[in-house]
């Protein structure tokens, strides 16, 4: 049984009479153990998809198909009381938002050590000092100061650590982490991400991890999954997602990443168009087609299949073949 | 995202037509479809709304003058003519108990608007104005609250006499250091964020940051706390009225009906409990209102809601 | 001509938790001297908690300096006439978009929040105009802060700050939260009004791959310090601090293949409170000597443009950077 199991996940938001559908028909696994990297245009479901996985979605969200397993529990069937079990122990999350994660009138202190409430046989003190350890561990170099101090008084770096502190103080099962080494330089980057890998190891937790940065996928990742306008367009290990990509938005996203150019660009490349429009109807064809290169008449009018590449490896074009 | 794929940047076409110079977009009540779908929220929402008609529209509703005399109808039950029948002078309780609703609600928002503006001003400048501003103002709100209450009101009552403005002046003056401290924390919360640094930074005045920015934001949950004081109003209106501190009579009011049901709960029990009935409803209406206003609008809900 | 903005000697300190009445105050810059001209971009880029957000709000007005000078077209921020320049020729992206965007507030009218402010001629049309501008379809303007993506509450702050077409922007890690397209459409953004307009601009990043690409000098801060300077393409090919070294080496490599066992740097950034005697970066550093925990090196030229505070600044621009520090 995997550790996560997502199948066929389809999410829509109603705003103001407007449809948008966010997520669709997106699966996704994850063994125990694993550390999985979701990449993807901005604006195409990935923080979403987060949100399902946490069981935190605004009100304007509706899951129209598709089910969310946790090690076989279905996620969308249980009851808040039991999800609530569940989160803590079972899926702790780190949001690309940090300021969101705390409540700016609240001392972290007194955060993190409510945020421990799952356990239940610790005194305060106790978990005070649990929370201490833990923001030493991440980075934080005055952690009984820090402890002392509101949100908006630490720098946002430091607010980031201290949101990573605040999930792995659950010793979850499930970490999904959403972008959280972007307010962090290199070396505290790198520092973070050694952590999540021992993390990985020490309690053979999976962590799915948020990125806009191709560099952290490639530092971290065992498996990535692409997102394209709600949908994954392709998965598959690292190595080939890297050095084989099969999905056009694969080979552009690559392609743009400014480490990837040597020397110094006069103009950064992108990729020309705009997003694909989300809104309900979505149009039939397939979402890049109107800025792929290579895109073929039937692209635009029929829905391309899922090819399967590998074993975990697949891209959803027209262009593709196994 | 949801334009069409072909729509190249740069050739925007605007949404709608009607633009108006100070908003052009309107501000969507964000909570109001999560109330309506809180049976109990409605519930509030439908009594309130009652007792709000019923005092508006007192003068054509109420079938008799609530003041006429008719000694020789005195302590009438219920019947078909007086439907709440009557009281010790014989006056149509139906009629006093209407024209009641109008004494209770227009003390009650009357007290409560006041309080709230005088509130949301002062906690406004004390959260956003210079330091000493700040001490200076919170140290009166904690000098005022730490009052005993009743006392506090009993003495002003007997200093400037009984009667509806001195209630309400009473209510004003409970009140208001509450709410500034409830404005004042969240102001001073606000006032680090970024989006308030962000319009320093656009040279915003301090007037458009707490008009347009922060006062939206504080209005909502003070809004949940008034409508659940609006019943203590009413019951403290109707308690002093009952002990003869409150509204005057032969003003009617409930507290006033209640008291002299009480003088005579042996002969005619039907005073009690008919003036019982609006206070009961009335204070239910408002805390069912105030409280599914809470559950819609509650910003912790809301921010612990959404993918960020 | 005189730089858009400079500081000299500038020094920045805030009030520490608690203690009402007397705050102690706590220094978190010193000696900060920069200057960024008309059409020119300089990077600043440090550690996390370095002070790179508090110069930056400085620059802008928010905060007062406790020493030295910053200044807008040569005249001194202190000088009310000046700041109420800065309010319209001067626009900053903050670190945190979503943040940063009134929650109560549509998208439409928070990109036209700095017209209305200033009284500037605006309607409907114009904030679907300034949106198109990044990239964002006119339907957005109906929307709320809470719901839009990461990116998509990116855009729209870069859409507001460019409302009155500054001179100086100071922008506060502006693509974090980007893909790499969309990264690269803002920065072609930014790029386009420093040649049209002149544009002088603070980048704040920790992306240096980005970095290289389009800042023309870089400054580095490590613990509230200015630890090295220069143009982008020298410091980064020959970076004469040991920390810039670091950062260079740490830059996470997007090909699964070379990964890296050990981080390249290790150990805790000290804490600002207790400042440790001696270099800030000695802790860290694996060519620290004695001497660099007892003498504080200060910033010193090294070439025409280059300054850096390492009292072995000659030795390590001499020596190839290290894919991994021991
Ligand atoms: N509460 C909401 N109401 C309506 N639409 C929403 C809401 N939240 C998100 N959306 C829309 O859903 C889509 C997916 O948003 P999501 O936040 O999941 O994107 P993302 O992939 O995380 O992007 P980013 O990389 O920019 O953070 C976007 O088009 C966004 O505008
Ligand atoms: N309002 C405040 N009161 C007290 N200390 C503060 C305040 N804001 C920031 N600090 C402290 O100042 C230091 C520098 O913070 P700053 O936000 O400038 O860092 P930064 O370089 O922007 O870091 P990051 O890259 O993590 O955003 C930090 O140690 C922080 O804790
Ligand atoms: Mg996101
Ligand atoms: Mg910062």
């Amino acid at each position: 049984m995997s550790l996560l199991e997502v199948t066929d996940l389809s999410l829509t938001y109603a705003s103001d009479g407007v449809v948008v559908e966010a997520l669709r028909d997106v699966s996704l696994t994850v063994e125990a153990g694993e550390v999985v990297g979701i990449v993807g245009e901005s604006g195409s479901g990935k923080s979403t998809l987060a949100a399902v996985l946490n069981g935190l979605l605004p009100d304007n969200a509706r899951i129209t198909k598709g089910a969310v397993r946790i090690e076989g529990t279905d996620l969308l069937t249980l009851p808040e009381a039991g999800r609530r079990r569940l989160r803590g122990p079972g899926v702790a999350m780190v949001l690309q938002d940090p300021m969101q994660a705390f409540n700016p009138v609240l001392t972290i202190g007194r955060q993190l050590v409510d945020f421990q409430h799952h356990l239940k046989d610790l005194s305060r003190a106790d978990k005070a000092a649990r929370a201490e350890a833990m923001l030493a561990e991440v980075g934080i170099s005055d952690p009984a100061a820090c402890l002392r101090r509101f949100p908006h008084e630490l720098s946002g770096g430091m607010r980031q650590r201290a949101a990573i502190a605040a999930a792995l103080l659950l010793t979850p099962r499930l970490l999904v982490a959403d972008e959280p080494t972007t307010a962090l330089d290199v070396t505290m980057e790198a520092q973070i991400l050694h952590l999540l890998r021992r993390l990985r190891t020490d309690h053979a937790g999976a962590i799915v991890i948020i990125t806009h940065h191709l560099g952290v996928v490639g530092e971290i990742c065992d498996r990535v999954h692409v997102m394209y306008g709600g949908q994954i367009v392709e998965e598959g290990p690292v190595d080939d997602i890297h050095h084989a990509p099969a999905h056009p938005y694969t080979q552009a996203l690559i392609a743009c990443d400014p480490a990837a150019i040597p020397g110094r660009a006069a103009r950064l490349p992108t990729i020309p168009g705009r997003p694909p429009p989300l809104r309900r109807p979505v149009p039939k064809g397939c979402a890049f087609a109107p800025r792929c290169p290579a895109a073929l008449p039937q692209c635009r009018t029929e829905a391309p299949p899922r090819v399967v590449l590998g074993p975990r490896r697949s891209a959803l074009c027209h262009r593709v073949s196994p | 995202m949801s334009s069409g794929p072909d729509a190249l940047p740069g050739v925007a076409e605007p949404a709608r037509e009607e633009a108006t110079e100070e908003a052009p977009f309107v501000v969507r009540g964000a909570g109001l479809r999560a109330f309506l779908r809180d049976p109990m929220g409605v519930t509030g929402a439908v009594l309130v709304a009652a007792f709000l008609l019923m005092a508006i529209f007192a003068p054509w509703i109420a079938p008799y003058d609530p003041m006429a005399l008719n000694v020789m109808n005195k302590f009438q039950p219920p019947s078909w003519q007086h439907w709440a029948g009557t009281d010790q002078l014989g006056r149509d309780l139906l009629s006093r108990l209407i024209w009641g609703s109008r004494t209770a609600l227009y003390i009650a928002l009357v007290a409560t608007g006041v309080s709230a503006v005088l509130g949301i001003v002062l906690g406004m400048i004390a959260g956003y104005g210079p330091r000493w501003l700040d001490a200076v103002l919170v140290l009166i709100f904690d000098s005022f609250s730490t009052l005993p209450m009743i006392l506090f009101a009993l003495a002003v009552i007997t200093v400037l006499g009984p009667g509806k403005e001195t209630l309400i002046l009473v209510v004003v003056l409970i009140s208001v250091p509450y709410y500034a401290r409830l404005i004042r924390a969240q102001t001073l919360s606000m006032r680090e964020s970024d989006y308030i640094q962000a319009e320093r930074t656009m040279g915003a005045s301090a007037f458009r940051i707490l008009g347009v920015h922060v006062a939206p934001n504080v209005v909502g949950p003070l809004l949940i706390v008034l409508s659940m004081d609006i019943p203590v109003v009413i019951m403290l209106e109707a308690g002093l009225s009952y002990l003869g501190f409150g509204v005057r009579p032969p003003e009617p009011s409930w507290g006033n009906i209640l008291n002299d049901g009480y003088v005579s709960l042996r002969s005619a029990p039907h005073m009690v409990i008919v003036a019982g009935i609006p206070l009961v409803l009335s204070t239910l209406g408002f805390t069912f209102l105030g409280e599914g206003l809470r559950d819609a609008l509650d910003p912790r809900f809301r921010r612990f809601g959404g993918p960020r | 001509m005189t730089a858009v903005l400079g500081a000299r000697d500038v020094a920045i300190d805030l009030p520490l938790p608690g203690g009402f009445l007397a705050r102690r105050q706590l220094n978190i810059l010193s000696g900060i001297t920069l200057s960024v001209d008309k059409g020119e971009t300089l990077a600043l880029v440090g550690e996390s908690g370095s002070g790179k957000t508090t110069l930056a709000r400085a620059m802008i007005g928010l905060l007062p300096v406790s020493a030295g000078v910053l200044e807008f077209r040569g005249q001194p921020l202190s000088d009310p006439a000046c700041r109420r320049r800065l309010r319209t020729e001067a626009a900053m992206l903050f670190q945190d978009a979503r943040g940063s965007l009134s929650p109560r507030v549509s998208v439409g009218n928070a990109v036209i929040e700095p017209l209305a402010i200033h009284r500037r001629p605006r309607d409907r049309a114009t904030a679907g105009r300034m949106l198109a501008k990044v990239g964002l379809a006119p339907e957005m303007a109906a929307r709320f802060p809470h719901e839009l993506s990461g990116g998509q509450a990116r855009r729209v702050s870069v859409a507001r700050a460019l409302a009155l077409d500054p001179a100086l922007l100071v922008a506060d890690e502006p693509t974090a939260g980007l893909d790499v397209s969309v990264q690269g459409e803002i920065l072609n953004l930014l790029a386009d009004l420093r040649r049209d307009l002149g544009l002088a601009l603070v980048l704040i990043s920790h992306n240096l791959a980005m970095v290289r690409h389009v800042s023309d000098r870089i400054a580095v801060l490590y613990l509230g310090r200015l630890v090295e300077t220069g143009p982008t393409d020298q410091v980064l090919a020959r970076p004469a601090h040991p920390y810039t070294q670091g950062l260079i080496a740490a830059e996470p490599n997007p090909d699964p293949r070379k990964r890296r066992d050990h981080p390249a740097i290790t150990g805790e950034i000290p804490s600002l409170i207790a400042r440790p005697r001696g270099c800030g970066f000695a802790s860290r550093c694996p060519f620290a000597q004695d001497r660099c925990r007892a003498e504080t090196p200060t910033l010193r030229p090294l070439a025409p443009g280059r300054e850096a505070a390492c009292h072995f600044a000659e030795t390590m621009t001499s020596q190839p950077i290290r894919e991994t520090i021991p």
